[in-house]
């Protein structure tokens, strides 16, 4: 049951195969059994149970649409009323957040099972789900490895099939990139696409959340659900949602494919470009014409990266104080020192690190010669995408520069982590929508591959996907020992 | 850039976080590293780029002028550290 698509699940719920509540336990015990993961923070059996009963109520009054009755499970940035969400901190460990994220809602209102709440990098910071408050998660293609972040805990409970799919947010790589370390298909959404209402906030002009699945086609089922508008979210944005699924097997006779020469320098390892150009091929095979394009400013997405993030996570973390919910420290002297040490026992290093740098950022005297610059590169980073995709339908390239790396390898050297998210940054920063695909292996662990389109075009990227996963099956790999 | 030890414990300051004093001093090789990643950018001519602050270039979306939320005052102290009477308890800031 547990390796079927959400499709298949769907028509095996509505035929009376199996029940909700059967699916539901399956996963249920499923987690159980592959604990050792660490892809869970919050496991909600009870609630799942009930949500699974209520599911099967629906079903058989016979109003089901694709997700209802679906096992899934939530990262835990986003809020969801009376269970408890951590954001991957200590500083929230002791929150039950008092209200439903939207994206959580709209999944209630179709009648979603909530497995649980998934482990990440701590206020999704990170690129390897090490910063977490509740310990690194593992990748289930070899347990010595990270699963990518700051989405790990998704990444690796889709993967290994501990959930049917699940939810990732992406500021600078987060769904993408732990998407193609674990092998599994990620979309990150137009900025505004999907409301960050209830989405704790990390660098608010860059987060979207998106989500995670086993493939193009569950990706769409789980996008239409999740995508719209939202008031509650003043830069969520008033278009009308396309129907995903409609054109996801639509011709991709003539598409026009960009390859940026940037994707494909010094800093990619070999094998994986091999696999990248194997995936091209694959799609030229399709009917897509290939061209190089180029992004000059693409290399400096990483230092306005690291300004612009840290300014905004500066500005959005004041808000854990200690004073209306989450950690607050023993016998605080006096206000000043309840604020500091609050903050100071309930951060991480890496949370730590970021805020110190946006403070200084946007410190008088720094403010211009730091921010103002960085947004400035901002804009010329977003004109290479506009110019890039005035004369290519997509972009494609790799996701990360290299397969998934061992935990404890990178974590001593903030720089370095932060340089293996080269690929996907740039994107955040534009705002435009892009997926990871699986798209094969090197000594056996998953590498992603990358497609990135215009404004909105969403349901064009899931039927590029699609297709080439009906031609591909590394999308169809399970890891050893999870089958 | 490199950042001293004195830098660093101002901006912990600024930012009302508390640093570990074995810690300030790999916090001050880090940020140094980040600010080193930063120069690369000066070398970049912006002087007639507009900023950008917002993916689409939208402005703030207004709405009017009605009451939407309820009051949820209990809700929402339920989950404080410290409440008495609707209020939230800090130390006492006016002698």
């Amino acid at each position: 049951m547990h390796n079927k698509t959400i499709a298949d699940l769907a028509k095996g719920l509505r035929s009376g195969e199996f029940s909700s509540v059967e699916l539901t336990q399956s996963f249920l015990d499923r987690i159980k059994q592959h604990s050792s993961l660490n892809s869970y923070i919050t496991v909600t059996e009870d609630l799942a149970l009930q949500n699974a009963k209520a599911a099967d109520a629906i079903i058989a009054s016979g109003k089901a649409e694709w997700l209802t009755g679906i096992p899934v499970a939530q990262k835990d940035i986003f809020c969801t009323q009376g269970v408890k969400t951590t954001c991957g901190s200590k500083i929230l460990d002791n929150f039950i957040a008092p209200y439903d994220a939207t994206v959580v809602e709209k999944f209630n209102n179709v009648g979603t099972v909530m497995l649980g709440k998934l482990n990440m990098d701590e206020f999704a910071m990170g690129s390897s789900n090490e910063t977490s408050y509740y310990g690194a998660v593992k990748n289930p293609w070899d347990t010595n490895t990270v699963p990518g972040g700051s989405s790990g805990g998704s990444a690796a409970a889709v993967a290994a099939r501990l959930a049917v799919c699940a939810t990732g947010t992406d500021t600078g790589g987060s769904i993408r990139q732990p998407a193609a370390l674990c092998g599994i298909t990620g979309l990150k959404p137009t900025y505004g696409r999907v409301s960050r209402y209830g989405m704790i906030a990390y660098a608010s002009s860059l987060d979207q959340g998106g989500p995670m699945a086993r493939s193009a086609e569950d990706a769409a089922i789980m996008l239409q659900t999740m995508a719209g508008f939202d008031a509650k979210d003043s830069t969520s944005v008033d278009q009308p949602v396309p129907d995903y699924l409609a054109g996801l097997n639509n011709s991709l006779d003539g598409l026009k494919i960009g390859l940026p020469k940037e994707f494909f320098g010094e800093g990619l390892n070999s094998d994986v470009a091999a696999m990248i150009e194997n995936a091209v091929n694959e799609y030229r095979k399709l009917g897509a014409e290939i061209k190089e394009v180029s992004m000059p400013n693409l290399k400096l997405a990483i230092p306005a990266y690291y300004v612009i993030a840290p300014a905004e996570c500066s500005a959005n973390l004041s808000r854990f104080d200690g004073v209306r919910y989450g950690y607050r420290c023993e016998n605080p002297a006096d206000l000043t020192d309840l604020y500091t040490r609050s903050r100071g026992e309930g951060f991480g290093k890496e949370v730590k690190r970021r805020i110190l740098m946006g403070t200084y950022a946007l410190s008088a005297g720094y403010y211009d010669a730091y921010y103002i610059k960085a947004q400035k590169v901002r804009r010329l980073i977003s004109e290479d995408f506009k110019n890039a995709l005035a004369e290519v339908d997509v972009i494609m390239g790799p996701v990360a520069p290299g397969v998934a790396f061992g935990i404890g390898e990178k974590i001593g050297n903030p720089i370095e982590m932060y340089l293996s998210d080269i690929y996907t940054i740039a994107i955040n920063l534009a705002g435009v929508p892009a997926m990871s695909v699986p798209a094969g292996f090197v000594k056996g662990m998953p590498v992603g591959l990358q497609i990135i389109g215009n404004y909105f075009s969403e349901d064009r990227l899931l039927n590029i996907a699609h297709r080439y996963q009906q031609v591909t099956d590394w999308h169809q790999h399970i890891p050893k020992g999870f089958e | 850039m490199a950042l001293t030890a004195g830098d660093v414990k101002k901006i912990a300051h600024l930012a009302r976080l508390g640093i570990d004093d074995q810690d300030v001093e790999s916090y001050a090789k880090d940020l140094s590293g980040m600010l080193d990643l930063m120069t690369q950018m000066s070398d970049l001519d912006t002087d007639n780029i507009i900023p950008m602050a917002h993916p689409l270039d939208q402005v703030q979306r207004l709405r009017s002028d009605e009451v939407t939320e309820q009051n949820s005052r209990e809700k929402f102290q339920a989950i404080a550290p410290q409440v008495e009477a609707g209020l939230y308890l800090v130390p006492k800031v006016i002698e």
